[in-house]
């Protein structure tokens, strides 16, 4: 059971890091009645669908979708990037609205030619992405006034987290941990943890590579980070806060004489969706309180 | 124990053998059509093949899910099996080694490597090309890849007297250690959603049919089929000793060469298609040796046959087992193929 939940979780939080941008906005059918019958595949857009109320139209999700508690109980379609088209269309839906990873590409295809919508919303690690998400289940789910509500919550709520980022006095030298399997790897550039940590006010350490790399103990010291982020599953991966701080690469680090680690919950941290202002103003304050 | 079905040896007769295997994957075939995550009753599965077959078209979802999804999914696994079956009939045989696999030729080797090349290197190379092949970058690049180990383990075990098969079981060994590294490299520098690809990709799949890889694979599997039936007879000379069999006049160079290219050919397209489709090739061979001896002109179309039938089962419980999700195929091969094997080497022992 254990190796099963952090393995899914292993599996939200690589859909969240999946890198940008590669498909256009989606394939908008023009005007067609609201669904009655949806799949999501990526657990944003699953979020979005509870955060619109519209979860009675929800058929099914992929194993990506872990928030809130109710989207595991809804039957699965497997892991986003490895879907079955029979599978699919034999929950009989009207749409299926995803992450832009989704697919393979044919079963895509094939699902779309037997009459199902499907869109994909192209992820680029921005407040945009998640306004987009909420924009796009609104309308497939014929819930725009709810959205349009929930958008313009969102922007303030945004505006307000981007005002206390831009005042604060000054930028901490962060690094971003992922843990879930195997050996820690650490974030690098165009990742959705340098996007985060970047929108939180904070400079990713990690400059040199693209993508999640190990790293090793000479490097992490030469990094020099003053507080490392996790997710709480990466940590409860590694055996606990204690285990964690044991580790024999972090204890040459800055971040390691005041123990500065900073942890929140996988698909709230990486998952650009709905609950990514809160995220960011709470990965903010205590990334600065961390290193105070 | 002599009766109809047998020769005085215990094996199976010829026509046993071959009528049997017919059977037996025509009933994995409609077990495989009556089977997926999609409900389509018997009698429904009937009225949409006839009219499918009568050109006559519906716009039912049965039929389009069916038509469209299922069946060119079950043809696909029907040739891949039997490509993989054959030309591990072909590579036990040129080697006298049963303990040989296409992989030792460096097909599978070097089509995953060249498939991961494509998945994590594509994006680079393809936009200086000025052109794409689109959805067929990664099955082009895998034959392409494939082909070109093979011909280097080839170009490798040549000596003075012709292909060495020792020289090219060791040269096998290696490059494969070599693309080993290389798929290792690749999936080090690769992000994270292609390296989630190059492992679904190795792991295989059949999810990716359509009608015209069908029809491109299920061609290159047929002239295979065709081209090692004409091997059958020099395999069997050779199966004595290649010294033996050059005295008795076979040519037995051209031979090793020709079971090599159909071999390529035939696992090259097949593994485009579906990805890495382990343990087929290695088991079924054996399989039809134990009921049917050793002769080539039983063991080629026997172990095409039940390659078709192991790989049509295994991919009814994959698209089944976890609905509305889907197992990868190349896992499964081995969980269903290796008991039934067991059971087999146990029932046999005495006769090994």
């Amino acid at each position: 059971m254990a190796a099963e939940l952090s393995r899914r979780q292993w599996l939200a939080l690589a859909a969240g890091a999946g890198s940008a941008l590669s498909l256009p906005a989606g394939w908008a059918q023009s005007a067609q009645r609201p669904v009655q019958r949806l799949i999501t595949v990526g657990g944003a857009v699953t979020e979005v669908v509870y955060a619109l109320g519209a979860q009675s139209l929800l058929v099914a999700t992929d194993t990506t979708s872990l928030y809130p508690e109710a989207a595991n109980r809804t039957p699965k379609v497997g892991y986003l990037r490895q879907l079955s088209a029979e599978g699919l269309l034999s929950l009989r839906p009207d749409a299926i609205v995803g992450a832009a990873e989704a697919g393979p590409a044919i079963v895509l295809e094939q699902v779309r030619a037997a009459g199902v919508r499907v869109e994909l919303i192209a992820a680029d690690h921005s407040f945009a992405e998640v306004l987009r998400k909420v924009q796009t289940v609104g309308r497939i789910t014929g819930r725009e006034g709810q959205a349009q509500t929930l958008a313009t919550q969102l922007k303030a709520q945004w505006a307000q987290v981007q005002s206390t980022v831009a005042q604060a006095q000054r930028k901490p030298k962060a690094l971003f941990i992922l843990s879930h399997s195997g050996a820690p790897l650490v974030a690098g550039r165009g990742t959705a943890a340098h996007a985060l940590l970047s929108l939180a006010g904070a400079q990713n350490v990690v400059q040199q590579f693209e993508g999640y790399r190990p790293l090793t103990a000479e490097a992490m010291a030469a990094a020099a980070p003053d507080v490392l982020v996790n997710s709480t599953q990466g940590i409860e991966a590694l055996g606990g806060v204690d285990a964690f701080w044991r580790r024999p690469e972090l204890a040459l680090t800055p971040a390691f004489a005041r123990k500065a680690l900073v942890m929140m919950e996988a698909s709230q941290l990486l998952g650009f969706g709905p609950r990514l202002p809160e995220a960011v103003s709470q990965l903010h304050s205590q990334m600065l309180k961390a290193t105070a | 124990m002599t009766s109809l079905w047998r020769l005085p040896s215990g094996r199976l007769h010829p026509q046993v053998v071959i009528g049997g295997g017919v059977v037996v994957t025509l009933l994995a075939l409609i077990l495989g059509s009556t089977q997926g995550a999609y409900a389509i009753a018997p009698s429904q599965l009937l009225s949409v093949l006839g009219n499918g077959l009568l050109g006559g078209s519906t716009s039912s979802t049965e039929h389009l899910v069916f038509m469209n999804i299922r069946l060119p999914r079950l043809l696909l696994g029907l040739v891949a099996g039997a490509g993989l079956g054959l030309a591990g009939a072909l590579m036990q045989g040129m080697f006298r080694n049963p303990l040989a696999d296409p992989g030792l030729i460096g097909v599978s080797g070097g089509a995953a490597l060249a498939a991961a090349c494509a998945i994590v290197l594509g994006p680079l190379w393809f936009a200086s090309l000025g052109f794409t092949l689109g959805s067929w970058t990664l099955a082009v690049s895998a034959f392409i890849g494939g082909g070109a180990v093979t011909l280097l383990i080839y170009g490798l075990a040549q000596s003075s007297g012709g292909t060495r098969v020792g020289l090219m079981l060791l040269a096998g060994i290696a490059v494969n250690a070599l693309a080993g590294a290389g798929l290792g490299f690749l999936s080090y520098i690769s992000n994270d959603e292609q390296l989630r690809n190059v492992q679904l990709w190795l792991m295989g799949s059949l999810g990716h049919a359509r009608w015209a890889t069908v029809w491109l694979v299920g061609c290159v599997v047929a002239l295979c089929t065709v081209a090692a039936m004409a091997l059958a007879r020099p395999l069997n000379a050779i199966a004595l000793g290649e010294a033996q069999a050059q005295l008795l006049g076979v040519p037995v160079e051209r031979t090793k060469r020709y079971a090599i290219v159909v071999t390529a050919l035939a696992v090259g397209s097949v593994t485009s298609a579906t990805g890495v489709i382990g343990f087929i090739g290695l088991v079924a061979p054996h399989w039809v040796r134990l009921v049917a001896g050793p002769d080539h002109r039983l063991v080629l179309p026997g172990s095409a046959l039940l390659g078709a039938s192991l790989v049509l089962v295994a991919d009814a419980v994959a698209r089944t087992v976890v609905q509305p999700a889907e197992m990868p195929l190349g896992v499964l091969t081995a969980f269903i193929g290796v008991p039934l094997f067991l059971l087999m080497l146990r029932q046999f022992r005495n006769k090994l």
